[in-house]
């Protein structure tokens, strides 16, 4: 199935990923080609086949809602690329 | 002593004829002269290093040493170490230190393992040739113009090349296994959930899992059960018994049954690797094993539905890189989407967003039954086949890779060609099965790997088979020209 120029554009949207757009004809092949292998699967009749997320069919364990980590805020956001006062930075969302 | 193996070194610490700062200098300074000509180090950690040996020869006066306390090992970058950088092999965390040690850190490090620096990797586990790395490729030292495979090449060259007697890796879809295979050493992908996932960077966390390479089994199975276990921090570990895996690795392999996939030894595998590990598979039946021809129908669709499930689960984990919380940020953003769109353009390398692209695709509105429930159905279908077939054997057999180390570059064009190097691998990872992969000879100067497969939670089984396997050949002692 081939991926078209202005669908690559639309998926790095949804993925907030810039792409140029002299790098959109590469992705759109290298898309395309990986979705044509996938394809395959096409072939194979997977009706009444229960979908797989993980290998024990296990679902998520839950623990007691106790408190068991300390605030280590600011060790945290030793990393973070711009914080004040405990917060993290970013550009204006509301004007 | 840099070619000993893990249970030797740790012998003779304990029997008081080496330290481990001695030992630890030893590495260091080889580490220095040779990694150069293989780049499988990302991050150096002398005075980490310096200290912990330090530490662990005063355990081993005491007599207080364990079989890892003052052994020097090497972690992936992918697990994340308090006040050491975890790159992941990426530009998005160039400079990232975690707050925090991953488990498996904290383990090998209890049982008193000295951690001499951090292995060069595909980025963010992203590849099979270690060739996607933000921090250049890493040369196999096999032949310097072959790729040690991946995505944890830079742990396996590492031991390949006598720089350390053991290293860590992750395996989602043969990350362990086939760089054990291209770089003719052994790796072990254990059964989902029996490796605590906690601090170790995700790319897809219902096949992620962790595990050790070395030059043997048994010491597969020393470091194996210093990781091995369940954690508290990781809901996906598993509650289930940690065997002594050393005790059973000599047991006799007579009467064992090995099914010998067809779908195994089709089309693609190369002639020599074919031979090569055919002649394994008769060394296992002079052994007394019993070779059974078995069918994993569905085999070929694992890699279709690896492609779009692992994607997917990718594209989820790695939305957490946002430029706002660590890791790359953009310059002067003119406003939170710009920030988050250039920061992640910016931070992560071509294969990494062609995979997020994907799996992003994969899930968007229309597309979910079509792909992702799709490649989940088909997921079940390659795990039933195992199952049904490890109901009639004790193990599988057959090769790791299809063929032996391809050259820097010769893929780097085309994933689809790349993602045909885990043919044999990435099916094992949609069933969570334990895997190991172990020396088998050589084609044109370049390893071949023999791949085992086991039941659930029976790693102990695979490590008896190689072990017993390794007892009668000698692949394992062969050394590298110039790492000698």
């Amino acid at each position: 199935m081939a991926i078209e120029a202005k669908e690559v554009q639309a998926i790095a949207h949804l993925a907030r990923i810039q792409v140029d757009d002299a790098a959109v004809e590469g992705y759109a092949r290298d898309l395309s080609g990986i979705l044509d292998f996938v394809e395959q699967m096409g072939a194979v009749d997977t009706a009444g086949v229960d979908p797989m997320a993980h290998p024990f069919d296990a679902t998520q364990r839950l623990r007691p809602d106790e408190v068991t980590e300390p605030n280590r805020r600011d060790h945290y956001q030793a990393g973070a690329p711009a914080v004040e006062a405990g917060l993290y930075l970013v550009p204006r969302v509301v004007e | 002593m840099h070619q000993n193996t893990v249970a030797e070194i740790a012998a003779a610490l304990r029997a008081g004829e080496v330290s481990s700062r001695e030992l630890t200098e030893q590495l260091l300074a080889r580490i220095e002269q040779l990694d150069p000509q293989i780049n499988s180090l990302i991050t150096i950690t002398a005075e980490q290093a310096r200290n912990a040996a330090d530490a662990a020869d005063a355990r081993l006066r005491s007599g207080d040493g364990g079989p890892l306390t003052g052994v020097p090992l090497i972690h992936k970058d992918i697990f994340c170490t308090d006040g050491v950088r975890t790159t992941c092999g990426s530009r998005m965390l160039e400079p990232f230190q975690a707050p925090y040690d991953a488990t498996v850190v904290q383990r090998m490090a209890g049982a008193g393992a000295v951690m001499l620096g951090k292995a060069n990797m595909d980025e963010f586990a992203m590849g099979s040739s270690n060739e996607s790395s933000y921090f250049g490729p890493v040369r196999n030292p096999w032949d310097l113009d072959a790729v040690p495979g991946g995505s944890s090449g830079g742990s396996a060259a590492a031991v390949a090349a006598r720089l350390a007697p053991a290293a860590t890796g992750t395996d989602t879809g043969g990350s362990i296994r086939q760089p054990a295979a291209l770089s003719g050493i052994c790796g072990l992908k254990p059964t989902y959930g029996r490796v605590s996932r906690y601090g170790m960077v995700a790319f897809a966390s219902s096949l992620d899992q962790a595990g050790p390479f070395a030059r043997t089994a048994e010491d597969l199975a020393i470091l194996l059960g210093a990781m091995a276990g369940v954690d508290g921090r990781d809901s996906t570990s598993v509650d289930h018994v940690v065997p002594d895996y050393c005790e059973g690795l000599n047991r006799s392999i007579r009467g064992l049954r090995v099914g010998v996939p067809a779908e195994f030894f089709g089309e693609g595998l190369d002639t020599d690797v074919r031979s090569r590990v055919e002649a394994a598979l008769k060394t296992l039946e002079g052994e007394g094993a019993e070779l059974v021809e078995i069918n994993l129908p569905n085999m070929e669709l694992a890699l279709p539905a690896y492609y779009v499930i692992a994607p997917a689960e990718a594209s989820s984990n790695l939305a957490r890189f946002d430029g706002v919380r660590y890791g790359h940020r953009c310059s002067e953003p003119q406003s939170l989407e710009d920030l988050y769109k250039r920061s992640r353009a910016e931070g992560f390398g071509d294969e990494v967003k062609r995979r997020i692209l994907i799996g992003t695709y994969a899930l968007s509105a229309g597309y979910y039954d079509a792909y992702y429930r799709k490649a989940q159905q088909v997921r079940r279908l390659v795990a039933d086949d195992f199952r049904k077939a490890l109901e009639k054997v004790d193990v599988l057999a057959g090769p790791t890779s299809p063929t032996p180390a391809f050259d820097i570059g010769e893929r780097a064009d085309d994933p689809v060609s790349m993602y045909l190097s885990d043919i044999y691998t990435l099916g094992v990872n949609l069933a969570g099965l334990p895997g190991l992969s172990v020396p088998a000879g050589f084609s044109r100067g370049r390893p071949v790997g023999l791949q085992l497969i086991g039941g659930y939670f029976d790693e102990a089984r695979l490590l008896n088979v190689a072990h017993k396997y390794q007892q009668v050949t000698d692949w394992h002692k062969q050394v590298p020209e110039g790492f000698e």
